[in-house]
């Protein structure tokens, strides 16, 4: 069992408010993603949790109890640290078996929970090597066996896997998800790395500049994103944001002007959007295609081959280029005029404040949503 | 344009010209202190010369010299452990937690070296009359433990701030204290810079001269003391002062022979890690 929860948590250095108010609730054996770009607070955050910052206001309890003013050793949690943060004059086996050496446990003891552990992430043969003397994968590995021998309720990682190499990165992304089941503990996760952030979530948390701009699932905030800033921050390639005029709101939806005058109607609810007030409209490339008779028109400036698929770039005149994702067998050729359908229940519109209109259906995102549980 | 080869020869050149011109007026004092008395002041001075060890019997006779060796270690070695126990948690409070004034507070200790010693000559020699630790060993650690501690503090100080920080917090995580935090990570961490303070403040205490002559008489007197009692009324005796100089500076010319390795890996700490 292992709840963590912030209420009205804040954060200032003298008069910059770093952390603007966090309320947040984590169940037991939850992985919590926090996510947001560098210098958004999400370490500030993390820290906080962990007990290595002060929290200036408000309520930090874990397990149901309020630990501000507790060490952050006897909190219960691990944390494991970007720069590995490895003790490096001791041995592999020393540096996992540190905390419970501090604790006064028995060696015989210590040495088992620390083979254990190093048999868990396959360190072993490692065990009595210094950190200087492991590659970089490795030090990360016993970087997270440190922490597993603590038994922690709660794993904390700040950006654990942004200094491995991308092929490595896919594979401790995995290496981490399997731990979580198997370990059955709840883990808060910090990344900027929003293809992290989805393939490894129960729930994502999503902050800028010190607020939650959005918690929810990898799917809810794909597919039903609070705002712009969700909306363009989450996903690979980007949602399409294409400015646009509301010409009229009915009870079926909400009619736009996109560009080059054509219109669409979004099945959202629009009651409070004024007719020729300013909106954005959210598209995933995914559901946008080249089509004789769509509403926008176009000229392609840029195709990728990905191989499985295509990703075509359209200049419709005014606002970004418009992202489309097409097959991997697309003829699309650069200097094409083209003509654009949207998927338009599927889309979204934010009004002028950027905030979303809620969808007239909700599709139900399957049981992804349960996922791990 | 000179060449590669030509600017290392120039270099070479003015190495040994600034190395000789150091070290003249050491081998000067050595070569005297194994002539005569006559020898010594002769002009022009003779190069080569009958070496003789009258000296040497000289200032044994007349002064303890095992004494004067006893009191320079324990005076330096003892002030060097007190100033490094005093240190170490100042300079790890002021890396790993440094608040508003910290650099201020760096500065003004640092300032406190920029005053003349003999400014505070009078009060000193007071206080320690009164207390009665004028010519004791304790009086002298305690003073030169004072004249060390802001220069102990900065280098102790920059060497902690190399460890990076997340180390000391992996520790908290792992329950370590700030005391476990000292010793079994930051102490070991900069081992190289931490051995290289201790050498250098030993170094300093041991060459001090103007306190131990103010402040010891027999007692407590160490080396310094002990070649400035040759400076006697009588009129200069050159070679007996070259040769109560040599005693003096001898155990500390080995230790640093000895310990230059160490000195420069750490005073270079950092710059090449
Ligand atoms: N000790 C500090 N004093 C003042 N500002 C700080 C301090 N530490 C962090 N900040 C500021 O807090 C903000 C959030 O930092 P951080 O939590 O590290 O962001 P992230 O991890 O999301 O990149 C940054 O703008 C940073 O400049
Ligand atoms: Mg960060």
């Amino acid at each position: 069992m292992a709840t963590v929860a912030l209420k009205s948590v804040k954060k200032s250095y003298g008069d910059i408010n770093i952390i603007q108010g966090v309320d947040l609730d984590i169940q037991d054996r939850e992985f919590v993603v926090f996510v947001g770009p560098s210098g958004c607070g999400k370490s500030t955050l993390l820290r906080m949790i962990a007990g290595l910052e002060e929290i200036t206001a408000g309520e930090l309890k874990i397990d149901g109890k309020v630990v501000n003013d507790v060490p952050p050793d006897a909190r219960g949690l691990a944390m494991v640290f970007q720069s590995y943060a490895l003790y490096p004059h001791m041995t592999v086996a020393n540096n996992m078996g540190f905390a419970l050496r501090l604790a006064g446990v028995p060696k015989a003891e210590r040495d088992a929970k620390v083979k254990d552990a190093a048999r868990i992430l396959q360190l072993e043969p490692l065990l009595q090597r210094k950190p200087g003397q492991l590659s970089g994968g490795q030090r990360q590995r016993v970087a997270i066996g440190r922490a597993i021998v603590r038994q922690p309720k709660v794993f904390l990682f700040d950006e654990p896997l942004s200094n491995l190499d991308a092929a490595l990165r896919v594979q401790m992304r995995i290496e981490i998800a399997r731990l979580h089941s198997s370990l059955a503990a709840t883990m808060i996760y910090v990344t900027h790395d929003q293809i992290e952030a989805m393939t490894m979530a129960d729930r994502i948390v999503v902050l800028r500049s010190g607020k939650i701009e959005q918690v929810g699932t990898p799917l809810e905030l794909y597919h039903y994103p609070a705002n712009v800033f969700v909306a363009g921050f989450i996903g690979s390639p980007k949602m399409n944001l294409v400015p646009v005029k509301v010409q009229s709101a009915g009870a079926d939806g909400i009619t736009i002007v996109l560009p080059g005058g054509g219109t669409a109607m979004i099945p959202v609810q629009s009651s409070n959007a004024a007719a020729g007030s300013a909106a954005t409209l959210g598209v995933r490339p995914e559901n946008v295609a080249i089509s004789a008779d769509g509403p926008i028109a176009g000229e392609i400036t840029v195709v990728e081959h990905l191989g499985g698929e295509t990703l075509v770039y359209v200049n419709v005149g005014e606002g970004p280029f418009i992202t489309v994702k097409a097959g991997g067998d697309s003829a699309a050729n650069v200097g094409a005029r083209v003509r654009l359908s949207l998927k338009t229940d599927e889309a979204n519109v934010f009004d002028t404040n950027g905030a979303a209109m809620v969808p007239k259906v909700r599709k139900p995102l399957a049981d992804l949503e349960k996922r791990g549980h | 344009m000179a060449s590669k080869a030509q600017k290392k020869i120039g270099l070479a050149v003015l190495g040994w010209v600034v190395a000789l011109l150091v070290f003249f007026p050491l081998i000067w004092m050595a070569l005297a202190a194994f002539k005569t008395e006559i020898d010594a002041v002769s002009s022009p001075p003779k190069v080569i010369f009958d070496p003789t060890l009258e000296n040497f019997n000289a200032v044994f006779e007349r002064v303890n010299y095992g004494n004067a060796v006893f009191n320079s270690i324990v005076e330096s070695v003892g002030a060097t452990l007190i100033c490094l126990i005093f240190a170490a948690p100042a300079a790890y409070a002021m890396a790993f937690f440094p608040g508003r004034k910290t650099k201020d507070l760096l500065m003004w200790m640092l300032s406190t070296k920029m005053m003349p010693a003999v400014g505070v000559l009078v009060p000193m020699y007071l206080i320690f009359r009164s207390t009665g630790m004028l010519d004791t060993r304790t009086g002298l650690v305690i003073v030169y433990t004072l004249m060390n501690l802001p220069i102990v503090v900065w280098m102790l100080y920059s060497f902690f701030r190399e460890v990076p920080k997340e180390i000391l917090e992996a520790a908290r995580m792992d329950g370590a204290r700030p005391r476990q935090q000292l010793l079994l990570l930051l102490l070991p961490l900069s081992l190289p810079g931490v051995m290289s303070t201790a050498l250098l403040s030993i170094i300093i205490c041991w060459n001090e001269a103007f306190w131990s002559i103010n402040l010891t008489a027999s007692n407590a007197a160490p080396l310094t003391q002990l070649i400035a009692s040759f400076s006697s009324p009588e009129g200069l005796f050159w070679a007996k002062l070259s040769a109560a100089s040599l005693l003096a500076i001898a155990p500390i010319l080995v230790f640093g022979w000895v310990t230059q390795r160490q000195l420069v890996r750490g005073l270079t700490f950092g710059a090449v890690k």
